[in-house]
C-alpha cells in the first residue's frame, strides 16, 4: 500500500513536471518586456549627424508635439525595409521623427540617406552603443513614440509594418 | 638624495595604488557583467557574449563604474530598462517568492526525510 502510493505520486510528480515542461515549448523564447512604458526619456548630450555638432536632449524634445526615435543603422537590412513606412509617416506634420544613427559607419550611414531619402527632422549619431541602451533598446531596428510630455508611450523592436504605422497613427491622434 | 629616494617611493606607492584600484575595478565590472543578460543572444552572460548590445552593455557598465556608481545602483538601473529578467540573480519579492523558497523547503523536506529513517533504523 506504501509503495503505491509512493509509485503514484512519483508518477504524478513526472507527469506534472512533464506537462510543464511541454507547454513551456510552445512559448516564444524571444524575451521583450513591456518596460520602460510611460518613462521620462533619459537626459544625454549627443553629436548632430549632419553638423556634428554636440546636441542635448533639451534642445531635441523641444516643441508640443509627438516624436518618434527611430534607431537605424545603414548595415541594417531590415532598416531598409522599413524605410518606405519611415518615409510615409514623415509625411505627417504632428509627429517629428528623430532618427538615431546607431554604431554605424557614417559614410556609409550618409550613403543609406542620400539613396533612400531622409525622413528624419534630425539625426543623432550613437557611435559606440550607449544611448540606445539609455533609451532600453535591444538594438536595431526600433521605434519609440514619445508623446508631448516627453514620455515614451510604446516602443516596437524590429522594422515598422504597414500595420504599426496604422497604430502610430491612431496612437498620435 | 634622500629627498629623491623618498619621492620615488612616493611615486611607486601611488602608481601601485593605482594599479589595485584598476585591478579592483576590473573585477567588479566582470562581476557585474558575468551577472548581467544578453538579450539578443539568450543563454550568454553579457560577459561571454560578442554581441553588439553586449558590447554596449559593458561600456555603460565600466562608465558607471569609473563614475563611482555602486553595483546595486548598477543593476537598478540596468532593471528599469529592461526589467528584472536582465539579471541572472533575481532579488527576493513576491513574484520570486516560490523560485526562493522552494530549494528550502525541499532541502528541509529532504533533511526530515534521512531523520525520520534514521530514527527508524535505530
Amino acid at each position: 500500500m506504501k509503495n503505491k502510493i509512493l509509485l503514484t505520486t512519483i508518477i504524478s510528480f513526472f507527469a506534472f513536471c512533464f506537462i510543464i515542461f511541454y507547454k513551456g515549448l510552445n512559448n516564444s523564447n524571444i524575451y521583450s518586456p513591456e518596460k520602460n512604458i510611460k518613462k521620462n526619456i533619459p537626459i544625454f548630450i549627443t553629436k548632430d549627424f549632419f553638423s556634428e555638432n554636440e546636441v542635448s536632449s533639451k534642445e531635441i524634445f523641444t516643441g508640443n508635439n509627438f516624436y518618434i526615435l527611430n534607431i537605424w543603422s545603414s548595415w541594417c537590412v531590415p532598416c531598409k525595409k522599413e524605410h518606405p513606412i519611415l518615409m510615409e509617416l514623415s509625411k505627417n506634420k504632428s509627429i517629428k521623427l528623430i532618427g538615431l544613427n546607431y554604431r554605424d559607419n557614417l559614410n556609409n550611414a550618409q550613403k543609406f540617406i542620400n539613396e533612400l531619402g531622409n525622413p528624419y527632422s534630425q539625426i543623432l549619431i550613437d557611435e559606440d552603443g550607449t544611448l540606445a541602451v539609455e533609451f532600453g533598446a535591444y538594438g536595431v531596428p526600433e521605434t519609440f513614440i514619445i508623446d508631448k510630455n516627453k514620455k515614451i508611450i510604446k516602443k516596437f523592436i524590429g522594422p515598422l509594418t504597414l500595420d504599426l504605422s496604422k497604430k502610430i497613427k491612431s496612437l498620435i491622434k | 638624495m634622500k629627498i629623491i629616494k623618498l619621492s620615488l617611493i612616493i611615486f611607486l606607492l601611488i602608481n601601485f595604488s593605482q594599479i589595485k584600484s584598476d585591478e579592483k575595478s576590473e573585477t567588479l565590472k566582470n562581476k557585474i557583467l558575468k551577472n548581467i543578460r544578453c538579450l539578443i543572444c539568450q543563454g550568454q552572460s553579457v560577459y561571454d557574449s560578442e554581441s553588439d548590445f553586449a558590447s554596449s552593455i559593458k561600456l555603460i557598465v565600466e562608465k558607471k563604474i569609473n563614475e563611482g556608481i555602486s553595483e546595486e545602483k548598477i543593476y537598478i538601473f540596468l532593471e528599469e530598462k529592461y526589467g528584472q529578467w536582465i539579471l541572472y540573480e533575481p532579488e527576493f519579492n513576491k513574484n520570486t517568492l516560490i523560485l526562493w523558497i522552494l530549494p528550502i523547503l525541499l532541502f528541509l523536506l529532504g533533511g526530515a526525510i534521512i531523520i525520520k529513517k534514521l530514527i527508524i533504523q535505530k
